[in-house]
């Protein structure tokens, strides 16, 4: 078996169709879309098709689609950029299970006389999101809280809770990088005021990205130097990055059926295998409110680098919650905070699969995880003989 | 992904000498589950004092796990004086090199190795426990401890000992500590220097005394509950005494020893009054610590 990606909530494949629409705008239609001349003025129109092509995936206006250089610059956009329109409020309430694009920007804001509000998740990772009746008030200036989960998949109702804020006079962003093209979204029956997203977690390219603006939302430009996007992000556009981009919406709308049927399936598989076939392990993550591709599992008594290389021996891509995977010393700050114990973030792993996987793979991950588990349990100080 | 050298990655996928000794002469046991590594090393002697068989049982990474097994090949046939000569820097050279960023795993092997010494040395009475003053809160790591790696392995930046001791690798909270310890080092190697003058301000007024111990919270105390998804919150302040309140995951479980109450206590006395002491306020703590383990 050469290689099997289970890792696409880290990144994913950049689809064909996406390649080849994005091919000719390299050494044949490389112009820039502000020029008078016709050469250039056709990208204009590419751009326009690949605008559409994202307002048709999220159920919005074209007019609501700002490009960005992804999901981080969004994230910084939206949270900085509300901020600096409202610049008498101090209090911005966001979770404690953010993606570091949004936490590290929030809890730098407590640097510069903000109060954040971190709101707690229970053990299955659900949010209390009734926690925000009491904590909205007139000094709140901005509720930014995850569609999905980038480490569990568990999705909040953000429907329910954008209008709750909105309807208090709030603005509403959230960080919808995970849900994009897994589930589906229509801004057009919701009150969400700001939505990122990324180009790279749904088969299109990477260095692109998308913050939805509704119309009215007052948001202060977070680039400037140019008239691009409507003055409200400068800089020549990445014409690739944004055609990649609207090609890979577009299959995504067309995929999300399979996106919920075959590939959940495919994930459902694995996740019952493993959790049967291999004692002391638990799932990480509310089971039903879940991305229909993520999973997340703990296990015990071992650390999920080790787990990780002895994978990658076989070719199998997976991630992990444990400190040295990632680098840093501590573990996961999601699962922390759902409070799983350290043993068991110390060994978490996280499958994420897409429409490109196959039940081959599934199999295959299936018989090799076991012996993996045991091999190094057999080394633990923690498992008695 | 970490550049690990070969012959690290074969000891990793072909461990010796795994298991426990029945009876041991001598058994080291260092790290924790929280920490993420743990090591627990068993020695068995021969009749000539050498050390005859080897184990170990590792819970870690890669080279957490391929350190502990080499350091069981170059230990054996060692006398005990022998093997209490070996550095982690031997350990990490006998691998070809670690990663920077892993050289803790080493440092972790020498320590294991230690307590098992130490253990044998005193008649298996003896376990390992943390000696001198704590530093690092967020991984239990002593002052005798960041000296110990800082001399041993040459070590010029914090960014060195968190990679060698893993202390400065959670809220960072102590950096400022081991840019101390590592001054002082530096300055024990050229001249004796003054002890530097405490940097607690003099007369304050109370306003100021408030504004100080707020400001000590948000900057010293409160990154390092933050990072365990803990929080605090300045109550009140009567006279000397300044009332806390905890909030959020118990900050706690790396370090049971340590109460929060202690560790608030010490950063404010260093950077605002001797005087000060810290009171819980319970009642107002209405978030119950959601404390699992
Ligand atoms: S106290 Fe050392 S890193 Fe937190």
């Amino acid at each position: 078996m050469e290689t099997v990606y289970f890792d696409n909530n880290a990144t994913t494949k950049v689809a064909e169709e996406v390649l080849e629409e994005m091919k000719p705008l390299f050494c044949e239609l490389y112009g820039n879309p502000s020029s008078m001349h016709t050469f250039g003025g056709q990208i204009a129109r590419k751009i326009r098709r690949a605008r559409e092509q994202v307002a048709g995936l999220l159920a919005s206006d074209p007019t609501e689609i700002v490009f960005t250089s992804g999901g981080t610059e969004s994230d910084n956009a939206a949270i900085k950029g509300t901020l600096a329109a409202v610049p008498d409020k101090r209090k911005v309430i966001t979770t404690r299970v953010e993606h570091p694009a949004v936490l590290t920007v929030c809890r730098d804001l407590e640097n510069h006389g903000y109060t954040v509000v971190e709101l707690t998740v229970d053990k299955q990772g659900r949010l209390d999101w009734r926690q925000l009746e009491e904590l909205l008030d007139d000094d709140t200036a901005l509720v930014t809280i995850m569609y999905a989960n980038n480490e569990t998949g568990v999705v909040f109702p953000i429907d329910k809770i954008a209008e709750l804020v909105t309807g208090r006079g709030v603005i509403f962003h959230t960080d919808a990088v995970q849900a994009v093209g897994k589930i589906p979204l229509n801004l057009s029956k919701s009150n969400i005021d700001l939505l990122s997203l990324s180009g790279h977690k749904l088969h299109g390219p990477k260095g692109v990205g998308v913050l939805y603006v509704r119309k009215g939302t007052r948001i202060s430009p977070f680039m400037l130097g140019g008239h691009q996007e409507a003055g409200r992000r400068a800089g020549t556009e990445n014409v690739p990055g944004i055609v990649g981009l609207g090609k890979a919406c577009e299959l995504a709308a067309e995929n999300l059926e399979e996106e919920n049927s075959r590939v959940k399936y495919l994930r459902d598989k694995l996740e019952n295998a493993i959790l049967e076939k291999c004692p002391d392990s638990r799932l990480n993550g509310d089971k039903d409110n879940r991305l229909p591709n993520t999973s997340n599992i703990s296990f015990e008594y071992i650390e999920g680098e080790a787990i990780l290389l002895m994978l990658d021996k076989f070719g199998i891509c997976a991630s992990s919650g444990s400190a040295c995977a990632s680098g840093s010393l501590e573990p996961s700050h999601v699962l922390r905070a759902m409070g799983v114990p350290f043993t068991a973030a110390h060994g978490s792993i996280r499958f994420s699969l897409s429409r490109y996987n196959t039940e081959e793979e599934v199999d295959y991950t299936i018989e090799k995880m076991p012996p993996i588990i045991n091999r190094l349990r057999e080394l633990s100080p923690f498992v008695a003989k | 992904m970490w550049e690990y050298t070969d012959k690290l990655k074969e000891h990793f996928f072909n461990p010796r000498n795994v298991g426990e000794i029945e009876n041991p002469d001598g058994v080291g046991e260092v790290g924790s589950l929280a920490c993420g590594d743990a090591l627990k090393l068993t020695f068995k002697l021969d009749e000539n004092g050498r050390i005859k068989d080897a184990k170990f049982k590792t819970f870690g990474c890669a080279s957490a796990i391929a350190t502990s097994s080499v350091l069981t090949e170059m230990i054996k046939g060692k006398t005990i004086d022998e093997a209490a000569k070996v550095t982690n820097r031997d350990i990490a050279n006998y691998l070809g090199g670690l990663p920077e960023q892993k050289m803790h795993c080493s440092v972790m092997g020498r320590e294991a190795l230690e307590a098992a010494i130490e253990n044998y040395r005193t008649g298996g009475k003896k376990k390992h426990e943390l000696q001198g003053r704590v530093v690092c809160n967020c991984f239990g790591v002593t002052e005798n401890e960041i000296e110990r790696v800082i001399r041993e392995n040459n070590l010029t930046t914090v960014e060195e000992v968190t990679n060698y001791c893993k202390a400065g690798g959670g809220c960072g909270g102590c950096k400022g500590e081991i840019e101390k310890i590592m001054e002082k080092i530096q300055g024990d190697k050229i001249k004796e220097i003054p002890p530097a003058a405490p940097r607690r301000a003099g007369k304050m007024t109370n306003i100021q005394k408030i504004q100080l111990i707020q400001q000590t919270i948000n900057e010293q105390i409160r990154p390092a509950l933050r990072a365990h998804g803990g929080n605090i919150e300045l109550i009140d302040v009567e006279g000397d005494k300044v009332i806390v309140a905890f909030r959020g995951m118990c900050a706690q479980c790396m370090l049971a020893e340590y109460t929060m109450k202690d560790l608030v206590e010490a950063k404010l006395r260093e950077f605002v009054s001797h005087q000060l002491f810290v009171e819980e306020d319970k009642d107002s703590a209405k978030e119950p610590h959601n404390h699992r383990e």
